[in-house]
């Protein structure tokens, strides 16, 4: 019998399996040692693989990011763990000026295939600086592949990939799915890194999201259905790069979008997946793109955080708008 | 000068003092003669290289530089005390410490030409690392590297090159923490030159660099950055504690910078002519020539002959650097992943000069619709 597999379980299978075919595999950050990582990702890794492989860092997260560049260079393939998304910013320099460039900097001579985890997202009532949406700052830099899983089977095919990665991947784990588990088979690479998988089929309108955000939508399709309208999901799964082509096949098909995530929504990654579809289903579009979002203001406190986050209610009500513009079938 | 007074206490370690004369024997020196000829040619190539690279922004040739005149000890003596397999992570001075580890000065120098990012040598082969204008990022970049082969057991010494205002930086602190609880085989160079643009020094700190060393748990030592000979020696000392395991040592170099921060900056804002000239009178060159001389290492004869060599060796770098082929657009593209994304052809294709003459439709990335 096939045991189900949180999250988190299946991020760590993936990092230990990795560690176990790659000897260059070596894992650092706060807390991922002796602890296993403040949500158990890395639980039990240092034990099997030795604190040579596996390491706890100083509270350092610059140290953390620019240290694993060095530790690239010096011929491993390091994952780096940023404890929470909002540690990643004083790292923010040596990504996006360095972890990001190095390749093209030196002309292609020198790759950095590394990897930098961190939870994202809300859902877990976490308070200031635990419940951070950054994905916009590190899909705007040019050089960072950006991934994100919905799913336990999602995480652990994700991160498999990411650690096999030539270039720098920034992971970004929604840790309200952390403790969500599935039953299934965890297979690496079924799918390639950077394609976006339908998770729901319909014809009527698709719904574009990624991360934590996709079951929402998933029981948002389903509710819809109950009142007759059939939508697709489509799972981004890859933020940088943006699986265009899957997103024009989807919209360009059933002629209306809605995007959702969880980050606000000023220059979120919804504004660049609308702009797209703009410019590849103009001629099929029999609505405008609307968008289903945090609300452009700082984190809220937890208590308030259902205000904030995108709900089952707020997506299907966006879904149902798109069908009152009069617009003829084109 | 200043250091005594900014310095409080112990002066820096000396080997050779302004006037030429060495507080050392030659045994306890321990350079061959060789050596030492070798040294001043490095020197004296540094700086009329360095001069020349300042004609040729003056010129238009480079788009600007960082004049290192001034510094040619702390960076020459540092890197000669290297082994060949040792790596060397620079700022964006290190000119000379680029051309002791024999770095082509003509890929080098493109970085400056405003051809390409890092100057297209190979980092790996030649153990130099890119560039780094940010400050102080490449120390983590080397406490990284350094962990890494003390890790594959590799007997490698890294060497981080900064400045006086990277050590106010962040990143100056989180290497420094971090080289000391792996005990990283790395040396920590400083070379304080007393101007991070126009902040000096003693607006930047408030204590000597190197006596932050003990706060992180391993050895600190000041030297007098104009004297080759003691530059040297202390790296070679950190270099040799490294190997043997050790650990880490930072090493404050007391230097000027003879120039401006930039070819394009004006020092006469904030500091004086005077200071200028008494740095002058400590200029490392001419010290280390003058205590060659006097011991019959070098004669009258040879130590010419080098300045002229160093000086035909600055117009043939001149030359080269101007026919070196720039990137073209394809290559920026390419080399952002080792492979390219969809969305990277397509703006490849955009960007290209066929498709910018093509109109608004293809330029704007739209498809033609259906039917």
């Amino acid at each position: 019998m096939v045991e189900p597999l949180t999250t988190a379980q299946a991020l760590n299978r993936a990092l230990r399996d990795e560690m176990r075919s790659s000897k260059r595999v070596v894992v650092l950050g706060e807390d991922v040692g002796r602890l296993g990582g403040i949500f158990r990702v890395t639980d039990g890794l240092q034990k099997r693989f030795g604190q040579r492989r596996v390491f706890d860092t100083p509270a350092s997260e610059a140290g953390i990011a620019g240290v694993a560049l060095g530790l690239a260079l010096a011929g491993f393939r390091p994952v780096a763990e940023m404890q929470f998304a909002a540690y990643s910013y004083p790292a923010f320099e040596q990504i996006t000026s360095h972890i990001a460039r190095y390749r093209l900097r030196t002309m292609s001579r020198v790759s950095l295939p590394l990897v930098i985890r961190m939870p994202v997202g809300g859902g877990l009532r976490g308070k200031e600086h635990h419940a951070e949406n950054p994905e916009t700052y590190f899909v705007h830099t040019p050089g960072l592949k950006v991934v994100t899983p919905s799913g336990p089977m999602e995480a652990y095919d994700l991160l498999t990939q990411a650690i096999r990665d030539p270039d720098p991947v920034v992971f970004l784990e929604p840790q309200v799915l952390y403790g969500k588990s599935e039953v299934g088979t965890p297979g690496a690479g079924d799918i390639p890194m950077h394609q976006a998988k339908l998770v729901h089929d319909g014809t009527d309108l698709t719904i574009v999201s990624y991360g934590a955000m996709v079951r929402t939508c998933l029981e948002a399709a389903e509710r819809l259905a109950t009142q007759g309208i059939l939508a697709q999901v489509l799972d981004l799964r890859s933020l940088a790069p943006l699986d265009t082509d899957s997103i024009r096949d989807c919209v360009r098909f059933t002629g209306r979008a809605v995007v959702v995530h969880e980050a606000p929504m000023t220059l979120g990654v919804s504004a660049e997946v609308s702009a797209r579809i703009m410019t590849e289903c103009f001629e099929q579009l029999r609505a405008p793109v609307l968008r289903v979002t945090a609300w452009d203001t700082p984190n809220p406190p937890p208590s308030l955080e259902d205000l904030w986050r995108p709900s089952v209610e707020r997506i299907v009500g966006a879904a149902r708008q798109t069908f009152s513009y009069a617009r003829p079938p084109g | 000068m200043s250091e005594s007074k900014e310095i409080e206490g112990n002066a820096p370690y000396q080997i050779l003092s302004p006037d030429g004369t060495a507080s050392l024997g030659r045994a306890e020196i321990g350079l061959k003669d060789t050596d030492l000829r070798k040294l001043l040619r490095l020197m004296c190539a540094a700086r009329a290289l360095d001069d020349e690279c300042v004609r040729m922004h003056t010129d238009g040739e480079l788009l600007v530089y960082p004049p290192l005149r001034g510094q040619e000890a702390a960076q020459v003596g540092s890197a000669f005390a290297l082994a060949r397999n040792d790596f060397v992570f620079p700022s964006f001075r290190e000119m000379a410490v680029a051309l002791v580890r024999g770095v082509d000065p003509v890929e080098y120098l493109q970085y400056h030409r405003g051809t390409w990012h890092g100057g297209p040598y190979d980092p790996i082969a030649n153990r130099f690392a890119p560039i780094c204008v940010p400050l102080a990022n490449q120390i983590v970049h080397a406490v990284g590297y350094a962990i890494g082969m003390k890790m594959r057991r590799r007997s490698v010494v890294t060497v981080a090159y900064f400045g006086d205002g990277s050590a106010s930086e962040g990143d100056f602190h989180e290497a420094c923490n971090w080289a000391g609880v792996h005990r990283a085989p790395v040396v920590l160079l400083c070379q304080n030159n007393r101007w991070a643009i126009s902040v000096p020094f003693k607006e930047q700190a408030a204590a000597p660099i190197w006596t932050r060393a003990r706060g992180y748990g391993f050895s600190g030592v000041q030297v007098d950055g104009n004297d080759v000979l003691a530059v040297l020696q202390v790296t070679k000392e950190a270099a040799a504690r490294a190997r043997a395991g050790g650990g880490p040592t930072l090493i404050e170099a007391l230097t000027y910078r003879m120039g401006p921060h930039l070819t394009n900056d004006e020092p006469s804002r904030y500091r004086s002519d005077d200071e200028v000239g008494r740095w002058q009178e400590l200029d490392p060159i001419e010290r280390f020539r003058t205590y060659l001389l006097t011991e019959g290492i070098v004669s009258e004869k040879t130590a010419a002959a080098m300045d002229s060599a160093a000086v035909a060796f600055a117009r043939e770098i001149r030359l080269r650097v101007a026919q070196f082929p720039p990137a073209g657009p394809d290559e920026v593209f390419e080399w952002v992943f080792d492979g390219p994304t969809l969305d990277m052809l397509r703006q490849q294709h955009l960007a290209s000069p066929r498709a910018a003459a093509a109109g608004p439709t293809e330029a704007l990335g739209a498809e033609p619709p259906d039917g």
